[in-house]
């Protein structure tokens, strides 16, 4: 008899299990603190499970191409996407910027920070911290931004790479380097003291365009990306540091 | 692999890489020596916590290694006075504190393999204290130097998650081979990837085969 029990009860679960479905989402490191606020804000209104995945693009990427099973992927750039959907992996035309990073120079030990160009150009600090040019999108607008102002030859011997922009972001709240290229995400997440650090303007370097792709289709999935270009999302991206663009 | 071709940035990695394995295995060997001559032949109670210290870069991941690194390196942190971040000098203290076990362990096994018999006999032909030391404790300790040796080079070689936390990826002074390879794969650049990794592999092997060699040559003479 209890088996019997045992058997009806799991059958009433059922459904309820069939409605509460989950997705595996792939996300830039960057990005991963502010979506899993948007997964709970999801979850709380729909029920569904989010699966984060945090880690770097480059991986993601392999891993995707590989058949890892993701259900979605928000990548730090929007190479990858591109590349994927041009290879053929993931739904055709799901490809949208979810989020656009903003650059700025954070000098810890200077409260009452002022111009970005002039700080670079004429302090005397011994360490600059960026993101790899070759791997991250901040690092390639950090190299752009130095290019235009001038700088860039000139304070090779001060730069220090990181492998992300988490890395350079760590290597300047550690105190190794005194000032860095990072990311406006992180300084919020952070909630470092406002004066400290100074927006680098978006007009001096390609925008940080951060893409999502569908990688298979499903009902969750699909709400769940209806969900991050809806207006709720929007306004915690925003105030998490990213800006949105207008037309997605 | 054909039509590959090495950069000079990447020849530049591989001597940093070289010079950074081969300067961790000196200092070690000969830091680790009293180290190992000492946890060898004391009763002390203190043994088992250092031989425990020793061995804690064996379980830790690298990562935790250069996380504390940084911070001990940073303003607040003891070394603060060193400048050390993102310098070579940082890395050769993050590889010996990252190979101490690799160099250590050979060495104790070799002194305490020696035994008593042979210092005391040495002692009583009126062998001094060193002299006991170069004529007697080297030549029985010399497989384990060996191996201390091939294992310090080696693991140095292969170091990746120290590093990547305290180098700052700066060419010709903190960016090594793997920092390199990680690079070239990230960036989807597979070519250049391979080259190193290829090189890399072959160089182990290489350094492996000399010391398995050298036992086996050993086993046969005896």
């Amino acid at each position: 008899m209890p088996a019997l029990r045992v058997l009806l009860l799991s059958l009433c679960l059922l459904p309820g299990m069939a409605a509460s479905a989950e997705i595996k989402v792939a996300v830039a490191a960057n990005f991963a603190p502010t979506l899993r606020e948007l997964a709970e804000d999801f979850s709380a209104d729909t029920g569904h499970r989010v699966l984060i995945s945090s880690g770097s693009t480059g991986k993601h990427y392999a891993q995707i191409r590989n058949g890892a099973g993701f259900d979605i992927f928000l990548a730090a750039d929007s190479k990858h996407p591109e590349l994927l959907e041009a290879e053929g992996v993931g739904v055709a035309g799901s490809r949208f910027t979810y989020a656009v990073g903003r650059l700025a120079l954070w000098v810890p030990g200077e409260p009452g920070l002022g111009s970005p160009e002039e700080y670079l150009r004429t302090a005397d600090f011994t360490r600059l911290a960026i993101a790899n040019p070759r791997l991250a999108p901040y690092g390639l607008a950090a190299q752009q931004t130095l290019e235009i102002w001038q700088l860039w030859d000139q304070l090779q011997p001060r730069l220090v790479r990181g492998e992300n922009i988490a890395q350079a972001h760590q290597f300047v709240a550690t105190g190794n380097a005194p000032a860095g290229l990072v990311a406006l995400s992180h300084l919020r997440a952070g909630g470092e003291p406002d004066g400290t650090f100074r927006l680098i303007p978006d007009s001096l370097h390609q925008p940080i365009s951060q893409q999502a792709l569908l990688l298979r289709p499903g009902e969750v999935a699909e709400a769940f990306l209806r969900y991050l270009r809806g207006g709720a999302a929007t306004e915690l991206i925003q105030a998490s540091g990213y800006q949105v663009p207008v037309d997605r | 692999m054909n039509g590959g071709y090495i950069s000079s940035g990447d020849l530049q990695a591989l001597w940093v890489t070289l010079q950074l394995a081969g300067l961790s295995t000196l200092f070690l060997l000969v830091l680790g020596t009293p180290m190992a001559w000492w946890l060898a032949r004391t009763h002390n109670r203190l043994r088992a916590p250092a031989e425990a210290l020793i061995a804690l870069p064996l379980v830790l991941p690298p990562t935790v290694l250069g996380f504390y690194l940084l911070l001990a390196m940073g303003p607040d942190g003891p070394l603060s006075g060193l400048s050390l971040a993102f310098t070579f000098g940082g890395l050769l203290l993050g590889s010996m504190a990252y190979s101490l076990p690799f160099v250590v362990q050979p060495l104790r096994d070799a002194f305490a393999a020696i035994g008593e018999q042979p210092l005391e006999m040495a002692a009583c032909l009126g062998a001094s204290p060193t002299d006991r030391f170069r004529s007697v404790v080297l030549p029985l300790a010399r497989p384990g130097y060996v191996t201390a040796a091939v294992l310090g080079f080696a693991h140095t070689l292969g170091e990746f998650g120290v590093v990547l936390m305290i180098g700052g990826n700066i060419p010709g002074e903190t960016r090594v081979l793997s920092i390199a390879v990680y690079e070239h794969v990230e960036a989807l650049d597979y070519s250049r990837a391979h080259i190193l990794s290829a090189g890399l592999l072959i160089l182990s092997f290489a350094l492996l085969l000399v010391v398995y060699t050298s036992r086996f040559r050993r086993r046969e003479d005896a």
